[in-house]
């Protein structure tokens, strides 16, 4: 079976139903679908997370390198952010190099954690111009039924939270894996990425797959707490300003409770 | 002739804890995880469908397609997400493996794809793999003629021994490893056999020996996770 996009008479049910306020599983416009996480998903991850939207899943991991820092920033670790949407977790993915998909969701969320300030580059540096810690987060979607981007960010915000630096033997140059030796140098500006979906004249949070065909433009809003650290605009309708003002307070609302939602999980899975 | 003492203490023919879970990934027509001790595989099953690109297509039967790949968490030193050479390798192992027990003659044109991915990798990978894709293959209702299990065979030093760890991989003492991948259906085909290092042909057949008995273990495994699947649907 060949899978197709949602047929057009479930995109106008879903259209008809917005309308009215309402979406097929009863949640609110505004409503998260039930989020879990699950930590340790790979012991060989420097810090590795598991998270579910509803039926989406993602992994989340950190793994951590010692290398040579960027010309321009030779007292500053590296961070890199990239998503592999696999094939395993949708019908709709094809095999092959990385498309512009999973290069949007990579770079929408390493600006989502890079430029909230999350991480102090400045102490991932072990000898300025010649060696620093390089983090590598990598998300990979398991199973895709909709809002992948806010579950990938939610893996990578966590993922970094609990990831641990690995001893590093300087004179051996060696990174011994496996021998946690400290915590990230964290910040309080925690990044938590909100996407909001435009459905004609309704903005909805965490669409299902169906949900999500139906969006004709979405915007990401990546934010620590009150401040706004990254916002991408997605598809090809335009939002009026109206709604982006709506959307950003949809943003901040959403910030609060999937901030105290994860804080509660983490702390009881530690 | 002296035994090696396996470094976790282990039987030369125990297996690490194994276990099967199928149907994990909802979007798929098949899914299964099979994990090996700290070794995780998932795979899912999309198909049979029509198969594209169109002169890949086989009028008289369908084709499956296997691609494995690694998280690039999975192991010590992140690997890069491409697929390697390694990788393309392994792919085809865990298509002819698998291959053998299809019925998949009634489905011409079509293409039945089985995505493996390594989550954790503590050795024997592509048997976890294998594994896991022949669980799925049956959990998506697609005509098989018997199961494949797969075990990480092999030699440490003089003793054989089943399901090697990372650490075994590693062994330097004596003779050193030898790895022996192989799989086997019920009927006790071989479908699958690999092997890197140095050994007799009187060992290598007690090595096929002892897979045989243990594959028969996680066959069981392999069983007892799609009924036990059936059961929770019903």
């Amino acid at each position: 079976m060949d899978e197709e996009k949602t047929p057009k008479i479930t995109a106008e049910r879903i259209k008809k139903y917005l309308e009215n306020g309402k979406r097929f599983d009863e949640r609110k416009l505004d409503e998260f679908r039930e989020l879990t996480i699950e930590t340790g998903v790979s012991k060989k991850a420097e810090g590795s997370v598991k998270v579910k939207l509803g039926k989406t899943e993602v992994i989340v991991g950190v793994k951590m390198a010692v290398g040579e820092p960027y010309p321009d920033s030779g007292d500053k670790g590296n961070l890199m952010v990239t998503a592999e949407l696999l094939p395993l977790s949708s019908g709709r993915i094809e095999l092959g190099p990385p498309k512009i998909d999973s290069i949007e969701l990579g770079r929408v969320i390493d600006r989502g954690i890079r430029e909230s300030g999350f991480l102090d580059m400045e102490k991932l540096c072990i000898k300025e111009n010649e060696k620093v810690w390089t983090l590598f987060v990598d998300i990979y979607s398991i199973n895709d039924d909709g809002n992948l981007l806010d579950a990938a960010g939610i893996g990578a915000y966590t993922a970094l939270k609990l990831a641990k630096i690995p001893k590093y033997d300087e004179k051996e140059d060696k990174v011994l894996y496996g021998e946690p030796d400290k915590d990230l140098p964290l910040t309080d500006k925690n990044p938590i990425v909100t996407t909001i979906y435009k459905i004609e004249n309704s903005l909805v949070v965490d669409p299902t797959r169906e949900e999500e065909d139906v969006a004709e433009a979405r915007i990401t809003i990546g934010s620590s707490d009150k401040s706004i650290s990254s916002i991408q605009k997605g598809g090809s309708e335009p939002f009026t300003t109206e709604e982006i003002s709506n959307a950003l307070d949809i943003a901040e609302n959403k910030w609060t409770e999937l901030f105290k939602n994860l804080d509660k999980q983490l702390k009881k899975q530690k | 002739m002296a035994e090696v003492k396996r470094p976790d203490g282990r039987k030369k023919d125990e297996l690490r804890d194994f276990s099967g879970e199928v149907g994990i990934i909802p979007n798929a027509d098949g899914s299964a995880k099979y994990k090996s001790g700290d070794t995780i595989a998932v795979a899912a099953v999309y198909g049979p469908k029509k198969m594209h690109p169109q002169h890949q297509q086989d009028p008289e039967k369908g084709v499956l397609r296997c691609t494995y790949n690694m998280n690039s968490f999975s192991v010590d030193d992140r690997i890069r997400p491409a697929p390697s050479r390694r990788s393309k390798e392994i792919s085809q192992i865990v298509e002819w493996a698998l291959e053998p027990v299809l019925l998949i003659d009634d489905f011409p044109n079509t293409v039945i794809d089985v995505h493996v991915n390594i989550i954790q990798a503590d050795a024997g990978t592509r048997c976890a793999a294998i594994n896991a894709a022949s669980m799925a293959l049956a959990h998506a209702g697609i005509p098989m003629k018997d199961m494949v299990s797969s075990i990480a065979a092999g030699k440490l030093d003089k003793t054989v021994v089943m399901d090697l760890n990372k650490e075994e991989e590693d062994f330097e003492e004596g003779e050193g490893p030898t790895d022996i991948p192989i799989s086997l259906t019920q009927k006790g085909e071989i479908t699958h056999l690999q092997l890197d290092g140095k050994i007799s042909k009187e060992q290598l057949k007690e090595a096929i020996e002892m897979s045989k008995k243990v594959c028969k273990d996680i066959y069981k495994e392999q069983r007892r996770a799609l009924k036990d699947f059936v059961k929770q649907e019903e």
